[in-house]
């Protein structure tokens, strides 16, 4: 219960944030924030509660941004129609690779390359195909009516993602107290010993595969409808991957309040480091890899971890 | 309850299980006893489905559950242990024993309340909140034992629960086996300790190089010659017996 309410007062505070702050450029570094935290929080889902690491979350990413806008500008459907769309193919592009890879066992270091696969794959694919406008890309016409998920103001765009992410957050909220959440942890720390004990280790991760693959393709309708252009790179390359691993391994595996700390975190190092080395294209990826690196290293449990360490240490030395 | 008949598995050219036929009564506790590399532990597994089998089924409460996933089997109510301890790390002890309980509960606090009553059931009460990777071994088999027990099995297949326990820990967890037992679970014990085996159960199997050589109440099958040469090596019976008129 407490952690509802710190959860629920966190966004609380996110959502008047636009009142407070004018400056679009603060409000822009804090959406892009909560942005990275939605990415992370549902690569959490997967990777942090159920142990299993994607290497390529920019293709549920993709699949999403390329649905809201593939159906509005080929076929003209509405773009809230299309957040559903977005949101369902994720998720069903996620199962289906989770049912082709868990099928055959695969874990760990295998599950990670056939999801980065598969991402590529899907790059490929719609590099060369006319409905998704190929290697140029696709742009959906500017229409800024609420109507079409368009907005004049950025705060707009703000409480959207605000709406999308506490959903997701409570989400992962619930996954701590329900038998899905318990059983897809077992699942992570030990399949052999959760399947002795009555939990079907394969539909679980399916599941979670689900979940996983519907955030971050709601994920993908924001930054499509936000930024109303998409390429092939955009969507389907490495990037969206690597931010969306790399903010819940900083912030704290499997926590709730990981990915937000993590999502802080990087944007905080990713603004410093562009203050001290410039504007140098893809010097932030460096020091982003050098970060996760030195977290792998020093601090498996996240910045989220630092906290829960010394209070146990505390705990021990008591008794 | 359990119907075991000519169970075999091959890895390469090596006969692990090697056409073990046995019978487990409803209520009873029961051992399978035998040296290392018997084959004990490769029979739960093919019994609780982490194996297939080459040849042979396993009949539960009347039902085949041969090659039947072991989650699909646990569900059923037949419930393993593991003789290597495998804890859900990080994990609480609370928690753990909570996988079990979802079994049959589907809400939290149902299942929470039913780990904590297992939890005390096994004398694990006094560590709910402690972390299960910081347990004690002794700690930990008693974890596996309350994991399954949460699910309420039938029938509960205990893989060596005693083995590095010192002889004061065995004593504790001898009359938990028999509380479970007298609860109406019924239990067949893989077990390297005699003192445990003789003090807890009714009937044992004795396994020996994949196959079951002798079986019998546990006072007899240790004077069976066969057995002891399994255990000691050959001539070993012959030489017990002549120290045995001469002293």
């Amino acid at each position: 219960m407490k952690q509802l309410f710190i959860l629920l007062g966190i966004f609380a505070a996110l959502a008047v944030v636009p009142f407070f702050v004018s400056s679009e450029f603060w409000l822009n570094a804090v959406l892009l924030t909560l942005y990275a935290a939605l990415l992370g929080q549902s690569w959490n889902i997967l990777g942090g509660y159920g142990g299993q690491f994607s290497f390529g979350h920019s293709l549920f990413f993709g699949v999403g941004a390329y649905s809201v806008a593939v159906f509005q500008v080929q076929l003209g459907v509405n773009p809230w129609i299309g957040l559903l769309l977005g949101g369902l193919f994720g998720s069903v592009i996620a199962v289906g690779i989770g049912f082709l890879t868990f099928r055959y066992g695969l874990r760990g270091s295998y599950f990670a390359l056939v999801t980065l696969a598969f991402a590529e794959v899907f790059r490929i694919v719609s590099n060369s195909l006319w409905w998704t406008g190929a290697g140029e890309g696709i742009l959906i016409e500017l229409d800024q009516r609420a109507v079409m998920m368009q907005f004049k103001s950025l705060s707009h765009y703000y409480w959207l993602l605000w709406a999308i992410t506490l959903v997701c957050f409570l989400t992962v909220w619930s996954l701590g107290r329900s038998r899905f959440g318990a059983r897809l942890m077992a699942v992570r720390d030990n399949e052999d010993a959760a399947g002795a004990i009555g939990v079907d280790a394969f539909t679980v991760k399916l599941k979670a595969m689900a979940l996983s693959g519907l955030f971050t393709g709601l994920a993908g309708v924001f930054y499509a409808q936000k930024f109303l252009y998409l390429d092939p790179g955009i969507a389907f390359g490495p990037a969206v991957s690597v931010e969306s691993l790399l903010v819940p391994i900083v912030g704290g595996l499997g926590t709730l309040f990981g990915p937000l700390l993590g999502a802080a975190a990087l944007h905080i190092v990713g603004e410093v480091a562009r203050e001290m080395i410039g504007d140098a294209p893809g010097l932030n990826m460096v020091v982003f890899g050098t970060i996760l690196v030195l977290m792998v290293m020093f601090l498996p449990r996240g910045i989220g971890g630092l906290g829960k360490m010394s209070v146990r240490n505390i705990f021990k030395g008591g008794k | 309850m359990l119907e075991i008949s000519n169970l075999s598995i091959a890895f390469g050219g090596l006969k692990a299980v090697d056409a073990v036929s046995m019978s487990v009564p409803e209520g009873g506790l029961v051992s399978l006893i035998g040296p290392n590399g018997a084959g004990k532990t490769t029979c739960f597994a093919l019994i609780t489905g982490f194996h297939k089998p080459d040849a042979g089924n396993v009949k539960f409460c009347g039902e085949d559950i041969t090659a039947v996933k072991p989650f699909k089997i646990a569900e059923k109510g037949m419930v393993r242990t593991f003789q290597i301890v495998q804890p859900f790390a990080g994990q609480s002890v609370l928690e753990n024993i909570a996988v079990g309980a979802h079994l049959h509960l589907r809400d939290r606090q149902d299942a929470l309340d039913k780990a904590s009553s297992v939890a005390h059931e096994v004398g694990l009460g006094d560590r709910l909140e402690q972390d299960a990777a910081d347990l004690t071994v002794a700690g930990r088999k008693r974890l596996e034992v309350a994991r399954a027990l949460a699910t309420d099995p039938k029938l509960l297949l205990l893989d060596e629960v005693m083995a590095g326990l010192n002889p004061s820990e065995i004593n504790e967890v001898i009359p938990v086996i028999n509380a479970i037992r007298d609860g109406g679970v019924t239990i067949l014990l893989i077990e390297h300790v005699m003192q445990a085996v003789m003090q807890l159960s009714e009937h044992t199997w004795v396994l020996n190089q994949g196959r079951l050589i002798a079986d019998g109440p546990p006072r007899e099958v240790a004077q069976n010659p066969v057995v002891i040469e399994a255990y000691l090596g050959k001539g070993m019976a012959e030489r017990l017996e002549k120290e045995k008129r001469n002293a």
